[in-house]
C-alpha cells in the first residue's frame, strides 16, 4: 500500500485506521506548530486567561477553494481570528473541522490546511481541537471548513458595534473589495484573468498595537460578506446614528475598480477579508491612523467617513462626483460561496 | 488621468453642471426628458446627479429599458413551466432567475430541485449541451439589441456545431420602436436620453426613423456622470433652439452607423415581430422572433410553448413606473410589501429596475 493516497476516500471519515492515517499523514504534518500537544484527545483544556472571554464560530464553503491571494485554509482561520479581534479579543484557542468530499486531491487537502497552519501561527493562535468528516461524492463541494475561536481581551475595553458616536471618524486599513473580485474571477464562468489578489488576512496584531496604545475605540467591524456598505448600516441601525462616507476617500485598488465595473456590482457591496473599519473619537484620529499606518496590514490606511447627526441608521455617501445618496446594505445574495 | 476617475470628476461635474444651469435658464417650460434605458437610472441614482447637479425645471423619469423589467410574466410562467420536466435543463442570466412569476420564480424552483444554470454569455448554454447529449438545454433569450446578437451567435454556434440538444426561449425586444410609442403616450417627453449600449448596436441611425417621424430630441448618452450631465444639457439645448435631431455624446463608443457585424448577425438569426411589454403591452414590430430558418433552435416551437395571458399584482405599479408616469415612491407596496428581498414587481427585481435602483440608493430626500 502507498504510503499516502491520492485522494480522499469515504474510509477516511471512518474513524478507523484510514482515518488516522489521514490525520496523521497529512493533517498534522500539514498544520506543523500551528497544534498543541493533545490536540487528538477528545477535548482540550485551555489555560486560565486574565481578562474578558470571547467565543466566535464561522464555517467557510467558498469556491474555488484556491483562488488568488489565499485559500478556504487561511481563509478559515483568519475570519475567525478576526471576528474575535473586532471585539478587541486576542485568539488563544482555535478549532478546525474539516468536511471534506469524497474524491479531493490529498494534494488540495495537504495545501489548504498547510495554509490554515500558516495563518494560524502567524495570527499567533494554537489549533487546539479539530475534527475531519468525509462526505459522498456530491454531497458537499471538495472541502468546507468550520473553525471556531476564543479570545480574550482587557476587560476595561468596550469595543461593540452599539457604540458609534456622532462625532466618530470611521477609518479603513485599506482598498475595499479585493476578496470579493478575486475569488468571482477565479471562476471559471468569466474566464477573465486579472491581477486581483484576495486581502485575507489576520487583523488581531494590528488591533493589540491599537489597544495597547490606549485608543479609545467605539466600533471595529470587518466588511466580509455584504462589503463596507453592509457593515457601515448595520452599525449605523446597531447604535442608532446616521454616517456620513465620502466615496472619494474609499480606497479601491484599480484592477478591483475595473472588475467590479465589468461585472455590474459596487465595490462598496464586495466582500474583504483582510479590512476593518475602526471609529474614534475625532482627536484621536492622527495617532489611530499612524498606528495602523505602521503595520502591513494597515499601509493604505484613510478616513473615509463619520458619525453624524441625522436620522438613526440612516447611512450617506457623498459620491466621487459630487452628489448625495443613501447607503443600503446588501439584499439577497451577490454570488453565493464567497466566503 | 485614470479612465474612471475622468468621468466621475467632481470639479469637471460642476462646471458641466454651471452650463446646464444655464442652458436650463432660457428653457420656454419646464421639461421632462426620459432616460430609457435602467444603467443610466442606476447611475443617476448611484452618483446622486439629480438632487446635486439637475435643476429643477429639467425632470428626469425612467423609462422602460429594463429588459428582466419589460417581460411578461407569462414568458417566466412558461419558463418554470419547462424547468418541471426531466430532460430539460434552463439556462439563464442571474436576474432572470428571481423575476415573480405568477406563483413562483426560476430560482425557487431551483431550490426545490429544477436544473436551472445561470450564466454570463448564452455560448455557455451551446457548451453544456455538447457535453451532456441526453438533455435539451433552453436557454432564456431575455434583452434588447445588446443582447440579442449574442444569441443569436450561441444559435449559429450551435448550427456550426451540429448542437442539437440546445434551442433559446426568446423575449427580445428592440428600443426605438416602444420609444415611438410612448411618444404617444399620457406623459408629455420633451426628449431621450438614449441607451449607451444598445446605441453602440443600432448606431445614430437606429433613431433617426423616429426623430423624422415625432421631431422628439434624442442624444445617445454614455453611462458616466460627466457623459450624463453632458447628455442632458445637449437636450436642453436641442430644446431651447427648437432643434429635434439625433445627437452622439457617446462619440468614444458610438458609431454613427453602428455594429454593422452585431447587425448582420441578428438580422440572419431574427426577424422583427409584434411584442408584448410589461406595463406597454403589445407593440408592433418592437419585438425579435428566431427567423423560419433557425425555428429548430426556438424553443418555443420545439416545447410547443404557449404564453399564459397573466394579470400583474394590482397593487403593483411597474406598469406606469415604465411609462415615467409615476414614481417608485407612489407606489403603495414599494418599499414594504415589494423589497429587493421579496419583488412583487419586476422593477423591484432587476438590478437595473427603476424600484430596485431607488431601493437601493435612496430618493434624492437624503
Amino acid at each position: 500500500m502507498k504510503q499516502r493516497d491520492e485522494m480522499v476516500l469515504l474510509g477516511h471519515g471512518s474513524g478507523g485506521r484510514m482515518s488516522q492515517r489521514l490525520i496523521e499523514k497529512v493533517v498534522i504534518p500539514a498544520l506543523g506548530d500551528s497544534i498543541v500537544e493533545g490536540a487528538l484527545e477528545d477535548a482540550s483544556s485551555i489555560a486560565q486567561v486574565d481578562g474578558e472571554m470571547f467565543f466566535s464560530t464561522d464555517s467557510y464553503v467558498v469556491d474555488p477553494i484556491i483562488f488568488p491571494g489565499g485559500d478556504i485554509g487561511d481563509l478559515s482561520v483568519n475570519g475567525t481570528v478576526n471576528d474575535l479581534a473586532m471585539r478587541g479579543a486576542q485568539p488563544v484557542a482555535l478549532s478546525l473541522a474539516l468536511i471534506l468530499e469524497e474524491g479531493l486531491p490529498m494534494d488540495d487537502l495537504a495545501k489548504v490546511v498547510t495554509s490554515a497552519g500558516k495563518a494560524a501561527i502567524k495570527a499567533g493562535v494554537k489549533i487546539v481541537c479539530g475534527d475531519t468528516k468525509v462526505t459522498p461524492r456530491g454531497s458537499c463541494d471538495k472541502i468546507f471548513i468550520n473553525t471556531a475561536g476564543i479570545g480574550v481581551a482587557r476587560s476595561d475595553l468596550n469595543i461593540s458595534a452599539t457604540n458609534a458616536t456622532v462625532g466618530d471618524v470611521v477609518i479603513i486599513n485599506g482598498a475595499v473589495g479585493d476578496h470579493g473580485s478575486a475569488v468571482m474571477l477565479a471562476r471559471e464562468d468569466f474566464r477573465l484573468t486579472s491581477l486581483v489578489r484576495s486581502d485575507t488576512a489576520s487583523l488581531n496584531h494590528m488591533v493589540a498595537n491599537l489597544v495597547s496604545a490606549g485608543i479609545n475605540i467605539h466600533v471595529m467591524r470587518d466588511p466580509t460578506r455584504g462589503g463596507l456598505a453592509t457593515s457601515m448600516v448595520e452599525i449605523a441601525e446597531s447604535s442608532k446614528v446616521s454616517i456620513r462616507l465620502d466615496e472619494s476617500a474609499i480606497p479601491v485598488k484599480r484592477e478591483v475598480m475595473a472588475a467590479c465595473e465589468i461585472l455590474g456590482l459596487d465595490p462598496l457591496m464586495v466582500a474583504n477579508e483582510g479590512k476593518m473599519t475602526v471609529f474614534v473619537p475625532a482627536r484621536e484620529t492622527e495617532k489611530t491612523l499612524s498606528i495602523m499606518r505602521s503595520h502591513p496590514e494597515g499601509e493604505d490606511s484613510a478616513i473615509i467617513g463619520e458619525v453624524v447627526e441625522g436620522i438613526e441608521g440612516r447611512v450617506t455617501i457623498r459620491s466621487t462626483v459630487g452628489g448625495l445618496r443613501i447607503v443600503s446594505r446588501l439584499e439577497g445574495e451577490l454570488l453565493p460561496r464567497i466566503c | 488621468m485614470k479612465y474612471l476617475d475622468a468621468f466621475r470628476d467632481r470639479e469637471l461635474a460642476e462646471s458641466l453642471a454651471v452650463k446646464l444651469r444655464l442652458t436650463s435658464k432660457k428653457l420656454p417650460r419646464p421639461i421632462t426628458l426620459m432616460e430609457v434605458c435602467g444603467t443610466h437610472t442606476m447611475a443617476i441614482y448611484r452618483h446622486g446627479l439629480k438632487s446635486a447637479y439637475v435643476p429643477d425645471n429639467v425632470r428626469l423619469v425612467s423609462g422602460p429599458g429594463c429588459p428582466v423589467c419589460v417581460t411578461p410574466m407569462g414568458y417566466v410562467d412558461a419558463a418554470i413551466s419547462l424547468s418541471h420536466r426531466n430532460d430539460i435543463v434552463i439556462v439563464t442570466f442571474g436576474d432572470m432567475a428571481r423575476v415573480p412569476g405568477s406563483n413562483s420564480t426560476l430560482a425557487r424552483e431551483r431550490a426545490k430541485g429544477a436544473d436551472i444554470r445561470i450564466v454570463y454569455s448564452p455560448i455557455d448554454a451551446v457548451a453544456m449541451a455538447e457535453k451532456e447529449h441526453g438533455r435539451e438545454f433552453v436557454f432564456l433569450g431575455v434583452g434588447f439589441e445588446t443582447t440579442a446578437p449574442t444569441v443569436a451567435v450561441a444559435i449559429l454556434t450551435a448550427e456550426r456545431d451540429g448542437v442539437k440538444n440546445f434551442s433559446a426561449l426568446t423575449a427580445h425586444k428592440v428600443m426605438p420602436e416602444p420609444m415611438d410609442a410612448l411618444t404617444e403616450g399620457e406623459l408629455k417627453i420633451d426628449g431621450y436620453i438614449c441607451p449607451a449600449h444598445v446605441s453602440a448596436i443600432i448606431g445614430e441611425e437606429g433613431y433617426r426613423p423616429l426623430v423624422a417621424k415625432r421631431k422628439i430630441p434624442c442624444v445617445i448618452t454614455g453611462f458616466e456622470p460627466l457623459d450624463i450631465l453632458q447628455g442632458v444639457t445637449m437636450l436642453c439645448k436641442q430644446i431651447v433652439d427648437g432643434r429635434a435631431e439625433v445627437e452622439n455624446q457617446y462619440r468614444r463608443v458610438v458609431r454613427p452607423e453602428g455594429n454593422r457585424k452585431a447587425q448582420e448577425t441578428l438580422n440572419t438569426v431574427f426577424v422583427k415581430s409584434s411584442a408584448r411589454w410589461r406595463g406597454l403591452g403589445d407593440i408592433p414590430d418592437s419585438g425579435l422572433s428566431i427567423a423560419p430558418a433557425y425555428s429548430r433552435y426556438d424553443a418555443a416551437i420545439k416545447f410547443s410553448i404557449t404564453f399564459p395571458d397573466v394579470k400583474e399584482n394590482k397593487a403593483c405599479l411597474c406598469g406606469e413606473i415604465l411609462r415615467g408616469l409615476k414614481e417608485p415612491a407612489d407606489c403603495r407596496i414599494f418599499g414594504n410589501a415589494c423589497t429587493p428581498e421579496t419583488p412583487i414587481g419586476a422593477c423591484m427585481v432587476s438590478s437595473e429596475g427603476t424600484c430596485s435602483a431607488a431601493y437601493k440608493y435612496g430618493h434624492q430626500t437624503v
